[in-house]
């Protein structure tokens, strides 16, 4: 699907560099796990691969063409927080985003297109588990319910690259491993590339085919804003004999 | 003994409580007026309900001689449409430069530090200006109206606008939402409900210009008819009016309540996702 190049990625906040002489090449499909130390700089570098903001020094190339300078429907995201728009009802959010797809202009479909696109968003609610939920709102939705809410209405746009920041971060472990199970299978079936990230090492083995490592490899103790993070290591995670959670697992919302 | 916080009335109790101030209020006004009116019959101050009743039923059922019109009808139709225009014109106006000021960086540049400055100008002092360019008819009323409510309306909405969470505004361009379709699907509906907020919290203002501009320069108008009568001190006119005027507005508010609840559910549950 998709390819990512990370040339020599600086990013600095004024005198703070949060990241420094970042490089990565990640493969088509793959499932990039981001971890590290809090404030390291993990949401900074998804902000990045977004064009939510632009690096200081360095590119970033997709199939070998420099990001676009928005935000696009070519990369999807769900925070951890905040994905899902509080005023439309669980259908409403998925479907908006066929509507977009299918009326760039007006971001709405009237009629028989609407009522298509309503039920598709129904199909893709179930899919995700939540085919019971249709009509609630967000508010009225758990937290595990809402990203799952989020992760469909993502999914609704088919994006290239998915980007997740600690989207189940706030879940118990329950929901977390239901959650898992969801988001390997949806990860394979459409062949996306993912990069998330998490604060769970045993979440970033699980998942990931890589597991990518932020931490600062220099420190001055009189200037702790100096020196940024960088990827100090890369591990590949054995498919075979990491134990990914089965499909048997996530069925149904908590 | 119970704490007196965790203390509730009853459905009754709680309509005999807020219906008690109301009546207190109507029995000191009673036991004043007798007491004066026992003295000198011909006190104007404090009319007896049955002098207003009169005086209501002169207002609000007859045609008045010269005109044919009947005066309190006359006055609140004229009174009402001013106010509709006035909020209506507010409203367009706060929501487009609300909306720029909240989303649009350049926008918010350009405009924000003319708006704080205007919006620090006593719109009533305005008032002798808007009779000279405008004239004395509807459109200088109007204007004050707009004036006076437009800045706080555009200010309140560009700071919903700006309250909506970053994610969100992401999360619609990953979607692919354009600017325009932003403003559509994403920004506008949710700041809605905050217009009517801001509404109910304008209606006070509203009347006060109106009745200000009223009393000044018109030949009808509910400010007019009460400011017209105090020459005469009719307070048996005046204070139904002011009665009245108070019905109106707390029915605006209600109805405004309502749109709310019917129209925006979904803000009503309780912070949200
Ligand atoms: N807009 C900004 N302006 C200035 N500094 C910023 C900005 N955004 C982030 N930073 C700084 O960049 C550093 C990294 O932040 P970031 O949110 O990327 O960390 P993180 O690795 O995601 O942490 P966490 O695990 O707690 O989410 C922090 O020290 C933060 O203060
Ligand atoms: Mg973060």
């Amino acid at each position: 699907m998709a390819t990512l190049r990370v040339e020599n990625l600086w990013m600095e906040y004024g005198a703070q560099t949060v990241l420094e002489r970042v490089n990565l090449d990640v493969a088509d499909g793959a499932f990039c796990a981001l971890v590290g130390a809090s404030g390291c700089g993990k949401s900074t570098f998804l902000r990045l691969l977004l064009s939510q903001e632009r690096p200081t020094r360095g590119t970033i190339l997709m199939d070998g063409q420099p990001l676009p300078q928005d935000p696009g429907p070519d990369r999807g995201v769900v925070f951890q927080r905040y994905s899902v728009f509080p005023h439309l009802n669980a259908v409403q959010n998925v479907a908006l985003a066929l509507e977009i797809a299918r009326a760039p202009g007006l971001g709405r479909l009237f009629g028989k297109a609407r009522r298509a696109a309503l039920s598709e968003a129904e199909v893709m609610l179930a899919d995700v588990g939540l085919g019971h939920a249709c009509g609630h709102y967000p508010a009225e939705l758990s937290g595990g319910m809402q990203q799952r809410l989020a992760i469909a209405q993502a999914l609704a746009r088919k994006p290239r690259i998915l980007l997740l920041d600690e989207p189940f971060g706030a879940l118990d472990p329950g929901t977390r491993t239901q959650m898992h199970g969801l988001i390997s299978r949806l990860w394979r079936e459409t062949g996306m590339t993912v990069f998330m990230v998490t604060h769970d090492i045993r979440e970033a083995f699980a998942l990931g085919t890589r597991v990518l490592v932020f931490d600062k490899t220099r420190h001055d103790p009189q200037a702790p804003g100096a020196y940024g993070a960088t990827i100090t290591y890369d591990l590949p995670v054995d498919r075979s004999t990491s134990k990914v959670p089965s499909a048997s697992e996530e069925k149904s919302a908590p | 003994m119970r704490r007196l916080i965790n203390l509730r009335p009853s459905r009754q109790g709680t309509f005999f409580l807020g219906a008690l101030p109301f009546a207190i209020v109507l029995v000191i006004y009673f036991v004043f007026s007798s007491l004066r009116l026992a003295e000198n019959p011909a006190d104007k101050l404090m009319p007896a309900f049955s002098t207003m009743g009169e005086a209501i039923v002169r207002v609000a059922a007859e045609p008045e001689q010269r005109s044919g019109t009947i005066v309190l009808w006359a006055d609140t139709g004229a009174s009402l449409v001013r106010l509709a225009l006035g909020l209506g014109i507010a409203t367009a106006i706060g929501l487009v430069f609300g909306i720029l000021n909240g989303l649009i960086v350049y926008a918010r540049v350009t405009l924000a530090p003319f708006v704080g400055v205007l919006s620090m100008v006593p719109p009533m002092a305005l008032l002798p200006i808007l009779f000279i360019m405008l004239g004395l008819e509807e459109t200088s009323k109007v204007a004050l109206i707009v004036i006076g409510v437009a800045p706080y309306l555009m200010r309140d909405l560009a700071l919903r606008v700006e309250e909506l969470p970053g994610e969100q505004l992401v999360k619609a361009q990953t979607l692919g939402a354009s600017t325009w379709v932003i403003v559509a699907r994403v920004v506008l509906p949710q700041i809605l409900p905050r217009l009517i907020d801001g509404l109910r919290l304008s209606l006070g203002p509203a009347w006060l210009f109106l009745i200000a501009a009223e009393a000044i320069a018109s030949t009808e108008g509910l400010g007019y008819r009460i400011f017209l009568m105090r020459r005469y001190m009719a307070m048996d006119v005046i204070l139904p009016y002011v009665a009245w005027i108070t019905f109106l507005a707390a029915i605006s508010d209600w109805v405004l309540v309502q749109i709310s609840r019917r129209a925006f559910g979904w803000a009503h549950l309780g912070r949200g996702a």
